[in-house]
């Protein structure tokens, strides 16, 4: 493998994350560009190149979304291209920039993500009926939050882990998100509201779900040369890698992600990192659930397989743990927009790593961080190793 | 427009003890809440779309979907890796070899894992739950499963590994769906 060039996030933005936000799609992928152009110091007209990341087309009812968003995503008259891989595609889109640019083929290129779930109306669940195979489990009345479900109740089973401690999960991520100001839903609650909120489908109960939301983030990419010329805290894209497993998710084990092993390995092999747990000092996994940052950070090898809940029981993640883990406040406590969330988590990396992330600073000294989303039919995982 | 400038981070309470967000950011962004929407303080414009379809239930699901009108359950064997494939598949997606070899599994099996719905596919909260499982069907290579609903138990009493056996629609009833299969009881 040969990578031409080192690649640098050198701008993030984003916008506030809300149930409904009174801005289009277009609008907030200018509001989020035009923030992480102003953050990276350059215009719209130092872009070489724009990847724009959403998901499904049926939140919005308007089909080619990347020619929708294109506007306001600052395409115009650039080489400029959409990317999409479900939930996966907050972390995809910015490494489809990085390899933009890594190739040698742009010295910068602005990733925007957005994600306008409101529209669908009244709930954006429905979308998601349109994801499952039409013939063999549609008629059953089928729901997203099924599968997840099931994923969580298998990972329960083969590791004997309980909701209680599945719980200190979403506690820990609506607590961090309190010093996030985008944050949708921070709240300081406790193990035993989560385990009291209404089961949604067992075992998911509400507050252990993130919610579906409005919003963008987006980041500007340059190569290693111009980088150091525009930016005092560079922070490289060390490592990325992406692998999908089948589709046929009834023939799969659910309690263990190999298919982001495989991600993780493609990227810590690219990044010299040898001993993840070591070397990675702040993580941003993706949790649009409580049982799924643990499930993530299993297929990481952050956490040994089952031991991830043992770990966030006793603190070792929390903003001022060992391993701190989603600092952000997460999906959970900052919100899901899809695309625009595992962007957002990109975002929060780069501001932890140069030092930027204020209240949100995690209080070790750090380095090396870490940024992964999941997505399709549970079954693609995207991860991004940045150094500062 | 007043409602121009950036509006302050929300106060979205959850559950108990709950503490306002952090207020003042520069962060871009107005929020409308429904209650805008009902006073008509913002505008928005509605649409609903009808889309008609009629798939093709190919090669391989058609003859899964012709074996449950017959009240059987179809995979198929890949000769390379000796997987018995259930729900069947021309190919194997493992060894990217033709599949030709049609074989019948049991109706009965055993729950991989399971899930209680509360709510249906538009996130409305149903009256009743539905208890959703994957099956391992007997006959199909281990962890080879098919999602369906669970009947005749409660939820208290599903657990991961129970065996279950499919109940059917009667012969006149069965039209080539999944739906041809009720549900899985215990056994
Ligand atoms: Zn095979």
């Amino acid at each position: 493998m040969v990578i031409k060039r080192k690649v640098a996030v050198v701008g993030a933005g984003m916008t506030l994350f809300r149930r409904r936000m009174l801005e289009t799609g277009k609008e907030l992928c200018f509001e989020a560009a035009s923030m992480a152009l102003e953050s990276a110091g350059i215009s719209m007209r130092d872009v070489d190149a724009v990847v724009l990341g959403s998901a499904p087309d049926a939140f919005d009812g308007v089909h080619m979304k990347g020619e929708y968003l294109l506007d306001g995503a600052g395409g115009v008259g650039k080489p400029y291209t959409r990317v999409f891989v479900g939930g996966g595609t907050g972390v995809f889109a910015p490494i489809a920039g990085w390899w933009h640019v890594a190739s040698g083929l742009f010295d910068t290129c602005l990733v925007v993500c957005e994600e306008k779930m409101s529209s669908l109306h009244p709930h954006p669940q429905y979308a998601f009926w349109g994801i499952f195979d039409h013939t063999l489990e549609r008629p059953l009345g089928v729901n997203l939050l099924w599968i997840f479900a099931l994923e969580m109740r298998r990972y329960m089973h083969v590791y004997g882990i309980s909701e209680e401690e599945i719980a200190h999960v979403a506690v820990k991520n609506k607590r961090n998100a309190l010093d996030h100001p985008c944050a949708q839903l921070a709240a300081k609650i406790t193990v035993e509201d989560v385990m009291r909120s209404e089961p949604i489908v067992w075992p998911i109960k509400r507050l252990d779900s993130s919610p579906p939301s409005d919003g963008a983030a987006a980041v500007v990419l340059a190569s290693e040369d111009t980088a150091r010329r525009i930016c005092k805290e560079p922070v490289w894209i060390d490592g990325v890698g992406w692998s999908i497993d089948s589709a046929y998710w009834t023939d799969r084990e659910l309690a263990y992600p190999a298919y982001l092993a495989e991600a993780a390995r493609m990227a810590y092999r690219m990044a010299g990192i040898e001993e993840p747990r070591r070397e990675i000092d702040v993580a941003e996994v993706y949790d649009p659930f409580s049982y799924k940052e643990l499930h993530h950070l299993e297929g990481l090898g952050l956490a040994d397989k089952g031991k991830a809940a043992e770990m966030t029981v006793a603190g070792v993640t929390a903003r001022d743990g060992d391993m701190p883990v989603n600092p952000s406040g997460g999906l959970l406590g900052v919100g899901n927009p899809i695309a625009a969330a595992g962007m957002m988590k990109v975002c929060e990396v780069f501001w932890q790593l140069s030092g930027n992330a204020g209240k949100r600073q995690v209080k070790k000294d750090v380095r090396t961080g870490l940024a992964q989303a999941w997505g399709d039919l549970m079954q693609f995982s995207s991860v991004i190793i940045m150094r500062s | 427009m007043k409602e121009g400038v950036v509006k302050k981070g929300q106060d979205i309470g959850v559950g108990r003890g709950i503490e306002p967000n952090p207020v003042g950011s520069k962060y871009a962004g107005i929020e409308v809440k429904e209650s805008d929407l009902r006073d008509g303080r913002y505008m928005s414009i509605r649409y609903s779309a009808m889309f008609r379809y009629r798939w093709d239930t190919g090669i391989a699901v058609g003859r899964f979907l012709e074996g449950l009108r017959d009240g059987r359950i179809v995979g198929s064997r890949c000769n390379v890796c000796k997987r018995i494939l259930v729900p069947p598949r021309v190919f194997c997606e493992l060894d990217f070899a033709q599949i030709d070899d049609w074989v019948y599994v049991y109706d009965t099996g055993r729950v991989n894992t399971y899930s209680i719905s509360y709510i249906d596919k538009q996130a409305r909260r149903m009256s009743s739950p539905v208890i959703v499982a994957v099956v391992e069907l007997d006959g199909a290579s281990q962890g080879m499963g098919i999602m369906h609903l669970l009947g005749e138990v409660r939820p208290e009493d599903v657990y991961v590994g129970m065996r279950v056996k499919a109940v059917w629609r009667s012969r006149e009833e069965r039209k080539g769906a999944i739906t041809d299969i009720v549900y899985f009881k215990p056994l």
